[in-house]
């Protein structure tokens, strides 16, 4: 591996400020956290707006994935904002190594870096396989078990707050409330040293309780679920915040949990040593993880059904059995697998709607998404799903356009079905 | 009560009012985008409807999202509406096909209920029609009228407007007739519906037609009836299918909505129209009238004298432009002053209007003046030189700079907006230094603002004024112009004005070529001395965007349209004798175009043969290489071309006779390097093997029904027709296994295949019918490993071929790799041979680098075969990139086939006499990461960098522009 990029050194971790993408809030906070707490700065960029778009499309290949753009284009414009020192700011970006060109965004920032006149900004490669070296940013076994509540804190309050949000009397509180978790999640992980599970559990509960006594009015709303490519789905800024205009339009949104993401990547390196005979030794290792992964996943869901009617996600190896007859487990470029797997999972578990979201000609979702809608409607022919692509050119028009034309059918569906129960039905929580 | 439905599309406004089960009145009209006000005065205008009588009314549409949203009325989805009417009038339907302004929907009803709309990408069909009746300068009904009497139908690709006019303009150019185009643009709809719509769907039993195109074109009424196979009883063209959705938001309403006043109605309409817009506005082009006059006045300083060619006596010289959609002439005097020009659209028949234009320049001339050389450039440039016997071709890169220069002996860039193209080019030490040229599918320049401002109904010229002092301009960003008609749709729905549309389309037009073609990030990147030009500068919007945006003056030549015929004119001056035709010859000319197919290869070229009269030579156009052309090819045969050399060895190994079964083997995507590895397992273990044809538009059409997703990458959608090829070959199993890793050559940081070429076969198995009943083979292999890729054959191969052993199958392993090693040293030491050949006959060498699917003929559209015709050796990238070491890149160098490219650029770096043309398939995502290093590494090299985006198209012309442009550029 050549190392033509600025390193992230260890002078740098005392005064630099890491600008982290955004791309679930809630989760990146807590995640962010935990790195704070080894004595990083880090900073959450929440801009938006049309600037972020055009610095994107001025410094990035145009034809390159609608998610590169907006995430360079967020970056540069933070750096050209003038609220912080471009010699001390440093950024960041995910990498999987993964086949999908998504791996190359990071050279693709730092050529857009480059060409601003910001080549000396280290940009570090978040990346657990370890692509490249900053010896600055070390990603421990501590931290990432760390990180790992983090995501799971997030997907509980976002998945809470999907449920409640479309039925509650005094609009805005579940999501205040569940800010002010993140908050005080926050605030608890930077005062303790020591990692309790115990807390960690006796936390769901308290979250549960919080959420149960929010006042809700249960009328029969369709239940739409979201899948794609993971920023689009996730960011509001990649998909015209998708999931206000569908609880605006009185719909709820069921929208998986990034838990799954991170089980599907170490699952795939499991998949990669028995189907090629690879790496065999680390497949084991990512074996202990996968395990140890789906025991979190199933306190959680223990603790939800004791605590609460709300529902539980399903565990991932259930969902990974899903997609047989449909895709096989090797597709593991981009969201692979998992998309039509979560498809699946939504529609076996009632929610019947679906929006697949891609940015413009993404090349997994060709096959992953797009291409899986036939098996799945001869699978299970009531299902109901609308593709939509996001793009710098793509108008909120057309995209709307095709979403009533969803939820008009969902309607539609919802109005032949038997009576609706008075009491709200068992759903998932993640899928 | 009675019911009122309103149906607001992208063009037009449609009414329904219904008094119980009778419809009552209704009404369709135009709307110009004044959504509001025309359907304020529609509803004025029903006849006896008391303002204060309650009514239940919903509006459907996609312009009636707005409407409804801001008048608080219920909204109903304009499919979901049409399905009401349908359920409604007309249950044994089983298919609705509905094609509106801009969008196309399917409904089935057999087997619940599927509602589907085109893609964001799909482009619009009524509006599609509109822009290709603009471009062939009739009017929609003629075009329907013309295609009724149509001899045959020409490919034209079919995904979206940009493309499909690609595919127009040159069949214009070169004389097709109008009859036969008008038919092939219909056609070219109905593709589009079944590929984009149906997605593997088969439409059968009654279908129900809709929408106004389809109420309006018998043409394409014609065309789906005959693709689809329908009888008549089956193919319903309702006489009221124009107001289906107004009616179904009508029959909405009547379960929906809530009582309101006509009156009220439209109160609540007439409020929005105030409401403040939401789409982002940009600056005022102009903040006053005194800012303008200053800007006239400074551009009319640039300007080129004139002559009065009724005072003249001398020589002259004359330039022909002959251009996608206009042609320029100009004839200049002794002293370069132009004594005559000629600019228009070209209206369809370039032939025509050179040869009335000649007409009138010997009128002119009379005794006193003499054409001592004519030069002619552009599209039709081979078309108009066969013709009237132009002394030369110039490629328009040339004459562009030779009339700039004249113009601006410093000048240092050159940006030319033409009708269809943007060209621009860098100037270093008096030669050009680097061209760029818009890829296929940006292609949306001036014709665009064009037909834009006649669907509004106004002209060109009209339009642009308008634009000039528009207050807040709309951003409707800078991607292609099918997103852009979107754009507009948003902002007419918040309510943007005619001028703010305008001014806005010109702000993207130069965005377009600012960023998406010169990809600049500053505009001291383009240079100190700006020269533009093309007929879209004419537009002083356009070109005051471009000062805006580039933050610095540029000159605008008084004749900025005229530039390619005025280089053409000074480029024929160093002639002293011309042969162009007499005054005497012109009246005797005739110009006729007929149709046929050449023969020459398995290619099978659709051709255009125009004749000039007894004895005249012909030309022939449309042919994918000078073979058909009457030319003699026997010279061109041997030099070497490595994509023909690749091409000729897998289609010559042979199939086998072994007998324990045949495996079919379709002849796409990574196969076409990885055959010869299968190949010689299989053979090795007894098995016949069944490869498909190499493809051909054919091929495309045959599985075209069943692609899911239409933005995929044309090799891949070439893969659903190599599959029914084999289907029909009855086959044993079929092959095509998924590899998420390619061999790997150790020369990059990873060797991953690309998703698509990776997993084709999961989306195959799942799409393509005919595969559930045949075994389809496509097991996740590991080919860098001889043990487990024997261990994952046996595995795949055994339900179809019990009888195989594990021993039998590592050695079938080696012998595949054995062969695979064979091919791969074969084209290594050809593009060996082929580089010696080029040097001992003093050839340019041309690395033609794609993916080694590229060699396809269907894909590659014969371009190796053009370059070999224009003096280039084509090597291709994997059989030289064994000559060089691997590059330092700046991007993670994962993917097997990308890490050659790099390679090949650094070999071409190296080389004086190498170039590299890069193809790269429309839609291709790792292009877009691998064209831009490509080019830094060329461009570190001091090389050219040319790149060639392929698609469906089949239309060459602009390649071989880009091809001669850098030939041009390397000669000076």
């Amino acid at each position: 591996m050549e190392t033509n990029y600025v390193q992230f050194t260890k002078e740098m971790k005392k005064d630099y400020t890491i600008l982290t993408p955004n791309m679930l809030p809630m989760h990146f906070e807590l995640i962010l956290q935990v790195m704070r707490n080894y004595g990083y700065k880090l900073e959450l960029l929440r801009s938006e707006g049309p600037q972020i778009v055009e610095m994107g499309l001025k410094y990035v290949h145009n034809d390159t994935c609608y998610p590169a753009l907006l995430v360079i284009g967020q970056f540069l414009d933070a750096i050209q904002s003038g609220k912080y020192d471009p010699h001390k700011v440093a950024l960041i970006l995910f990498q999987t190594g993964g086949g999908c060109r998504a791996s190359n965004y990071i050279s693709l920032l730092r050529k857009a870096l480059q060409k601003a006149g910001y080549g000396y900004v280290p940009v570090i490669s978040f990346s657990v396989a370890g692509i490249e070296k900053h010896p600055g940013w070390e990603l421990t076994i501590p931290k990432l078990h760390r990180m790992l509540y983090g995501v799971l804190y997030g997907d509980l309050l976002m998945s809470l707050v999907n449920q409640c949000k479309p039925y509650e009397v005094r609009t805005g509180e579940s999501q205040r409330l569940a800010e002010q978790w993140t908050h005080r999640l926050a605030d608890e992980m930077a005062g303790s040293k020591v990692l309790s599970y115990k807390k960690i559990k006796q936390n769901y509960r308290l979250i549960l309780r919080d959420f149960n006594k929010i006042p809700v009015c249960r009328v029969p709303k369709p239940k739409v679920g979201i899948v794609g490519e993971i920023f689009v789905k996730y960011s509001p800024l990649g998909n015209n915040n998708l999931e206000d205009f569908l609880v605006r339009e009185g719909a709820e949104v069921v929208i998986p949990g990034l838990v799954d993401f991170i089980l599907y990547t170490v699952y795939n390196s499991m998949e990669d040593a028995r189907l090629y005979g690879v790496r065999r030794l680390q497949a084991k290792l990512y074996g202990v993880a996968y395990r140890f992964l789906n025991q979190k996943v199933r306190d959680l869901i223990d603790i939800i059904k004791e605590e609460s009617d709300f529902a539980t996600p399903t565990p991932f190896p259930h969902t990974a059995t899903l997609v047989e007859g449909c895709i096989h487990h090797g597709t593991k470029m981009g969201e692979g697998w998992l998309l039509t797997a979560e498809m699946l999972e939504l529609a076996d578990s009632g929610v019947n709607n679906i929006v697949c979201t891609q940015p413009f000609g993404c090349l997994p979702n060709h096959i992953c998404g797009k291409g899986m809608m036939k098996p799945i409607k001869e699978k299970i022919p009531s299902v109901n799903i609308v593709a939509i692509d996001y793009d710098p050119g793509a108008t909120r028009v057309n995209q709307e356009n095709r979403l009533k034309l969803m939820l008009a059918n969902a309607r539609d569906a919802m109005g032949e079905a038997a009576p609706t129960p008075t009491k709200a039905p068992k759903e998932p929580l993640w899928v | 009560m009675k019911t009122l439905g309103i149906d607001i599309g992208s063009t037009t406004a449609k009414l329904v009012l219904r008094d119980g089960e009778r419809v009552i009145y209704e009404k369709y009209e135009r709307h110009f985008s004044q959504v509001r006000q025309k359907t304020l005065e529609l509803l004025a205008n029903i006849p006896a409807l008391p303002a204060d009588e309650p009514l239940l009314v919903a509006v459907s549409g996609s312009a009636g999202l707005g409407l409804a949203q801001s008048a608080g009325l219920t909204f109903v989805q304009e499919v979901f509406a049409t399905g009401e009417t349908v359920k409604h009038v007309a249950s044994d339907v089983s298919t609705v096909i509905e094609l509106g302004g801009e969008d196309a929907k399917i409904i089935f009803f057999d087997g619940g209920t599927d509602e589907r709309m085109n893609g964001s990408c799909a482009g619009g069909t009524g509006a599609f029609i509109d822009q290709m009746a603009t471009l062939l300068n009739v009017t929609v009904d003629e075009m329907d009228r013309l295609s009724l009497s149509h001899n045959r139908i020409y490919p034209i690709a079919s995904r979206c407007g940009v493309f499909a006019k690609t595919d127009v303009q040159p069949l214009l150019n070169q004389g097709a007739r109008k009859e036969d185009i008008s038919a092939s643009i219909f056609q070219a709809v109905v593709n589009q519906t079944i590929a984009g719509l149906a997605r593997g769907k088969k439409i059968t039993g009654k279908v129900l037609f809709l929408g106004g195109p389809l109420y309006y074109c018998k043409g394409l009424q014609l065309r789906f009836k005959e693709t689809l196979k329908l009888s008549d009883e089956n193919a319903i063209f309702p006489e009221d299918g124009r107001f289906a959705v107004a009616l179904g938001a009508a029959l909405y309403a009547q379960k929906n909505s809530t009582p309101i006043t006509l009156q009220a109605l439209c109160d609540g309409i007439r409020s929005s129209l105030n409401e403040a817009p939401i789409v982002h506005r940009l600056p005022a082009l102009f903040e006053s009238a005194e800012e303008y006059d200053a800007f006239a006045k400074r551009h009319a300083e640039a300007s080129v004298p004139t002559a009065n060619p009724n005072a003249y006596t001398g020589n002259a010289w004359l330039g022909i432009d002959c251009g996608s959609t206009t042609t320029k002439l100009a004839l200049i005097s002794e002293d370069d002053r132009i004594l005559y020009s000629y600019y228009a659209s070209n209206l369809g028949t370039p032939v025509a209007v050179v040869k009335e234009q000649l007409e009138k320049i010997y009128g002119l001339c009379g005794e006193r003046i003499a054409i001592k050389g004519s030069a002619v450039t552009g599209y039709g440039e081979e078309l108009i030189k066969a013709a009237f016997g132009v002394d030369l071709g110039v490629v328009e890169t040339i004459a562009h700079y030779t009339a700039a220069k004249h113009f601006r002996p410093d000048v240092d860039f050159i940006l030319d907006i033409g009708g269809q193209d943007i060209k621009c080019f860098r100037i270093r030490n008096g030669a050009i230094d680097s061209i760029m040229l818009n890829e296929a599918c940006s292609s949306g320049c001036g014709s665009f603002v064009e037909t834009f401002a006649r669907s509004m109904g106004y002209s060109i010229a009209d339009f642009a004024k308008r634009g000039l002092f528009a207050k807040a301009p709309v951003d409707l960003g800078s991607r292609c112009t099918v997103f852009m008609n979107s754009s507009v749709k948003q902002s007419q729905k918040d309510g943007a004005t005619v001028e703010d549309i305008s001014a806005g389309l010109s702000v993207s037009v130069v965005k377009n070529a600012i960023y998406k073609v010169i990809r600049a990030t500053s505009p001291d990147e383009l240079g100190e001395h700006v020269v533009v030009q093309g007929g879209t500068f004419y537009n002083d919007a356009v070109l005051r965007a471009f000062e805006r945006e580039l933050g610095k003056n540029v000159i605008r030549p008084s004749i900025a349209g005229l530039m390619g015929a005025f280089g053409a004119a000074l480029y024929s001056k160093k002639l002293n004798q011309s042969r162009l035709v007499s005054a005497e010859e012109l009246k005797a000319f005739v110009h006729t175009a007929k149709a046929a197919t050449c023969h020459g290869c398995t290619n099978q070229c659709r051709l255009t043969v125009n004749g000039f009269g007894e004895g005249k030579k012909k030309y022939i156009s449309g042919n994918q290489c000078e073979r058909g052309l009457g030319y003699d090819t026997s010279k061109l045969e041997s030099v070497p071309n490595l994509h023909a050399f690749k091409r000729a060895y897998l289609k010559n190994l042979p199939a086998g006779n072994g007998t324990r079964g045949i495996i079919g083997i379709p002849m796409a995507l990574g196969h076409y390097e990885l055959y010869p590895l299968w190949h010689g397992i299989f053979t090795h273990l007894g098995l016949r093997v069944v490869a498909s044809e190499q493809s051909t538009h054919k091929t495309y059409a045959k599985g075209q029904f069943s692609i899911p997703s239409d933005t995929a990458c044309y090799p891949a959608k070439l893969m659903h027709g190599h599959i029914e090829e084999l289907l029909e070959q009855k086959v044993d199993a079929i092959f095509y296994p998924c590899l998420s890793y390619n061999i790997d050559e150790k020369a990059a940081d990873n060797h991953y295949n690309c998703p698509v070429v990776a997993y084709y076969s999961e989306l195959l198995a799942g799409n393509v019918e005919g595969l559930q009943s045949t075994s389809f083979l496509y097991p996740y292999l590991n080919i860098n490993n001889d043990r487990e890729l024997a261990k994952g054959l046996l595995t795949a191969l055994s339900p179809v071929f019990p009888d195989l052993n594990k021993k039998e199958i590592l050695a079938a392993v080696k012998a595949g790799k054995q062969s695979y090693e064979t091919y791969m040293s074969a084209i290594r030491k050809e593009g060996e041979y082929a580089v010696d050949y080029a040097r001992k006959h003093g050839k340019r060498i041309m690395i033609l680098a794609g993916r080694p699917y590229h060699i396809d003929p269907e894909i590659g559209h014969g371009i190796d075969k053009l370059a070999v015709s224009l003096g280039f050796v084509v090597v291709s990238e994997d059989s030289i990139c064994h000559l060089t070491e691997k590059p330092s890149v700046h991007v993670l160098n994962q993917w097997t086939y990308h890490a050659r490219l790099y390679r090949a650029a650094r070999y071409a770096t190296e080389h004086s006499d190498t170039e590299l043309v890069q193809l790269v398939s429309f839609g291709c995502g790792l292009d877009a990461i691998t064209t831009d290093e490509i080019r830094e590494l060329l461009e570190r090299g001091k090389k050219y960098y040319t790149q060639i985006k392929i698609d469906e198209i089949t239309n060459l012309g602009a390649v071989r522009i880009r091809l001669r442009s850098l030939l041009g550029a390397l000669e000076q």
